[in-house]
């Protein structure tokens, strides 16, 4: 490998095993558990689906009962098949009967695995099968419309109402948005559900459900036609709901997904342990489906300093590689964040942000890299953040960005109208065209500023990471080392949701998928 | 998004498209968003901002927010705003004139007049007054043209005098005398306190004056144009912005063939 800040690769693959090393520590805690979120996903990818008279969700209605039952650790599948043989109902009818109080699915007597397997055999298959062929329609129309040039164009729609998201990716998609993600509603990565149906009603955003996924997918398929090119749906995979997210995402083909254990820890206090087996799952999901992840370490410059703390999203992005890569997720659908946040006071501090994003191109050669605009330094100067965006869509360019979130000028002001998607769209554009090959035609001086700034971050990061591996992810996580937050190993939202797997315990997802 | 400021205003307004009261369109039919920014001659502080308030409920908006401010000098203060206009305008009764001629490629206009005509048509133009600008006359005449546009020179069934700029309006039409001018063309750029009115209207009454004005199409142009300014004046048609040689060049050459009819 050989690049332009003269990085020394054997500290790269120094790095990368203390990631390995941390990554399977967390595997062999996660292997053993599972979570109320990972069963509510397992009866949505067996056919669950629905709402009971109080509009509690049918999966919820089912886990809730079988944890009160005290029996989470069989397991859904291993419930739902043994209740087959005996009812010869199928997990919708099951689930159903459920809701009215007719049936206990924990009460019928245990028949052998093999025959659990056989009885719920067929439902995995139509569950594979739905998101392989999801996964088939993608690449078809992708070959048949074609895409946008990377960095894709990313933008976000947030109104609340499903129907005026609508109208404005529409209009995203004809002024040149590759993706577009419909932002969630404030505080919906803390339920614990997902709610049903479509949604018009929303502070910040819009509910992430399984019918709003299906009333956007078929808008923008509609747009892709129009436009002659595909475009990608985003949604939210992160919070309590992370895996059931996911599944609902590749039914119903969405492309890209935010998904961080991490993030959810740091900010919204989701306890560690829950989110990474959610995250495992989900992550398994995400990677036959064909999504894109996108990882969230742009977040912690937006509290921590983006200069002193560069290695630790460097850090943070080797570990969620080497997670992703558990979990079956190539390279080529890491989203990987990194984020353009240094003070725009800093002099050089472009100089800086080149290097950063060099390094973090050269470091992970393969992955779609998922870069984020300023948000910390934007003040409502609309016309001065409308120029920090510029500075950022070059390094952008420069540096061959895979998804490019466009800055809005009008950050910390209010989610995007439609003329700022509009503005933010002509500015990447304008400076992608005119800068396009400018990362072919400009090397760096060995003994200058950049290489010596990419080289600073990769040392930093390769000790923070040796530390790491030396303590365990929980206990840095407890330290406080990512994002200047503290957790503890116990605290936060949704461990009475953890379960230990029993001996009946199964979830043949994760082998046909992995190996798929 | 990372950042956490979302709109959380409550959106209790009816959100139907009604074309006899349209509003600004910021994420929400008729959530009446608008983006401003000024400058208000009085040092930067809280009165400031709650004058910038108190101006914009003034303008007619509704629940005006300064998102930021900035001295920019001794007593004078910087604000970019938003509010909601409270005023709405009917759409459905709004008539703009417009220039009807079909517009043609070069191509076509020059077979047209070929074959309509059968003689060169002239033109002359130029940027007349005070004004000292080009670039429009020059878009719509030179050779080369304006974004791909050919300008009236490159035409073969079209004789295009460019008179440049700052030119009297005595001596355009003595030009145009000369030439036996088909078309004037007036170009009027940048100009200050409306000047370029004054400058128009001259034209025209000169050209009555010498009884010149129905033998001539009379056509004006430039950023501050419009058809329906041009037809106020007393001229034929005016070209705004994204009107290039073409369009000059289709409604010359029908209107002469509908005078050459008529006569």
């Amino acid at each position: 490998m050989t690049g332009k800040l003269s990085l020394d690769f054997t500290k790269v693959a120094r790095a990368r095993a203390s990631a390995r090393a941390i990554a399977g520590d967390v595997q062999a805690f996660v292997d053993r558990y599972t979570t109320v979120a990972v069963e509510r996903t397992l009866c949505r990818l067996v056919g669950i689906d629905g709402v009971d008279a109080g509009q509690v969700p049918l999966p919820n209605v089912l886990v809730d009962e079988v944890k009160e039952r005290g029996r989470l650790a069989d397991g859904l599948l291993y419930l739902l098949g043994n209740a087959m043989i005996e009812t010869r109902f199928s997990p919708q009818q099951l689930a159903e009967q459920v809701a009215i109080d007719t049936i206990d699915i924990t009460a019928f007597p245990d028949h052998s695995p093999e025959a659990v397997a056989e009885a719920i055999e067929p439902f995995v298959d139509a569950g594979i099968t739905r998101i392989r062929a999801n996964r088939q329609r993608r690449e078809q129309l992708i070959a048949r419309l074609g895409e946008g040039v990377r960095p894709y164009l990313y933008v976000i729609v947030a109104t609340g109402n499903i129907y005026e998201d609508v109208v404005q990716a529409q209009a995203s998609a004809r002024q040149g948005a590759d993706i577009i993600a419909v932002i969630r509603t404030t505080g919906q990565s803390l339920l614990d559900y997902v709610p049903y149906g479509a949604t018009t009603e929303g502070f910040g955003g819009t509910y992430a459900t399984q019918e709003n996924f299906r009333i956007m997918r078929r808008a923008l398929d509609d747009a892709g036609e129009e436009v002659g090119r595909y475009i990608r749906l985003c949604n939210y995979c992160s919070g309590l709901c992370m895996p059931e997210i996911a599944a609902m995402g590749a039914l119903e083909r969405l492309d890209v997904m935010l998904n961080d254990a991490l993030y959810g820890i740091l900010f919204r206090d989701i306890n560690m342990q829950r989110t990474l087996i959610d995250q495992y799952f989900s992550r398994t999901l995400n990677g036959f489906a064909g999504v894109i992840i996108n990882t969230g370490e742009d977040n912690y410059l937006t509290t921590a300093d983006a200069f002193d703390e560069a290695h630790t999203v460097l850090a943070s992005d080797l570990i969620n590689e080497q997670l992703a890569l558990l979990a079956g997720l190539p390279e080529t659908q890491m989203g990987l964040g990194h984020a353009f946040e240094i003070d725009p006071d800093m002099e050089n501090g472009f100089l800086y942000e080149l290097a950063q994003a060099q390094m973090t191109r050269e470091i992970f050669p393969h992955a779609p890299l998922k870069y984020m605009p300023p948000t910390k330094f934007m003040t409502g100067n609309i016309f001065r953040g409308h120029i920090q965006n510029a500075l950022f869509n070059a390094v952008a360019i420069w540096t061959g960005q895979g998804i490019q979130l466009l800055g809005m000028l009008t950050e910390a002001v209010h989610t995007p109208f439609m003329a700022d998607r509009y503005l933010s769209i002509e500015n990447a554009k304008y400076i992608f065209r005119n800068l396009r090959n400018i990362g072919d035609e400009v090397e760096f001086r060995a003994d200058g500023i950049i290489c010596r700034r990419a080289q600073q971050v990769l040392d930093n990061a390769l000790s923070l990471l040796e530390n790491v591996a030396h303590e365990g992810l929980f206990a840095a996580l407890e330290k406080g080392i990512f994002a200047g937050v503290k957790r503890s190993k116990t605290g936060g939202k949704g461990l009475a949701g953890v379960a230990e797997k029993s001996a009946r315990y199964t979830n043949p997802f994760i082998a046909r998928m992995k190996n798929d | 998004m990372s950042s956490g400021l979302y709109s959380t205003t409550a959106k209790d307004f009816d959100q139907t498209l009604d074309l006899t009261c349209i509003k600004p369109y910021g994420d929400t039919m008729n959530d009446g968003k608008v983006q401003l920014s000024f400058t208000l001659p009085v040092p930067c502080g809280d009165e400031a901002t709650e004058a910038a308030r108190q101006l914009m409920r003034k303008m007619g908006f509704d629940n005006p927010q300064v998102v930021f401010y900035k001295a920019l000098a001794d007593g004078y203060t910087f604000f970019n705003c938003y509010g909601s206009s409270v005023h709405t305008v009917d759409y459905t009764q709004i008539r703009v004139p417009k220039v009807e001629s079909a517009t043609w490629s070069m191509a076509e206009t020059d077979e047209y007049i070929r074959r309509e005509i059968g003689r060169k048509v002239v033109i002359v133009g130029a940027s007349t007054g005070t004004d000292a600008h080009t670039v429009g006359i020059d878009a719509i005449m030179n050779m080369k043209g304006y974004a791909g546009h050919y300008g009236l020179e490159r035409y073969d069934m079209i004789t295009a005098i460019n008179m440049g700029s700052q030119v009297p309006n005595e001596e355009f039409i003595q030009r145009a005398i000369a030439e036996k001018a088909d078309a004037l063309l007036i170009s009027q750029t940048v100009t200050q306190k409306d000047v370029h009115v004054t400058n128009l209207v001259e034209l025209v009454e000169m050209l009555e004056a010498e009884g010149l004005r129905s033998r001539v199409i009379l056509v004006c142009g430039g950023p501050r144009i419009s058809h329906e300014l041009a037809k106020e004046l007393g001229y034929d048609a005016g070209f705004g912005m994204n009107t290039y040689a073409d369009d000059v060049a289709s409604f010359v050459v029908q209107e002469l063939k509908r005078r050459i009819s008529n006569d």
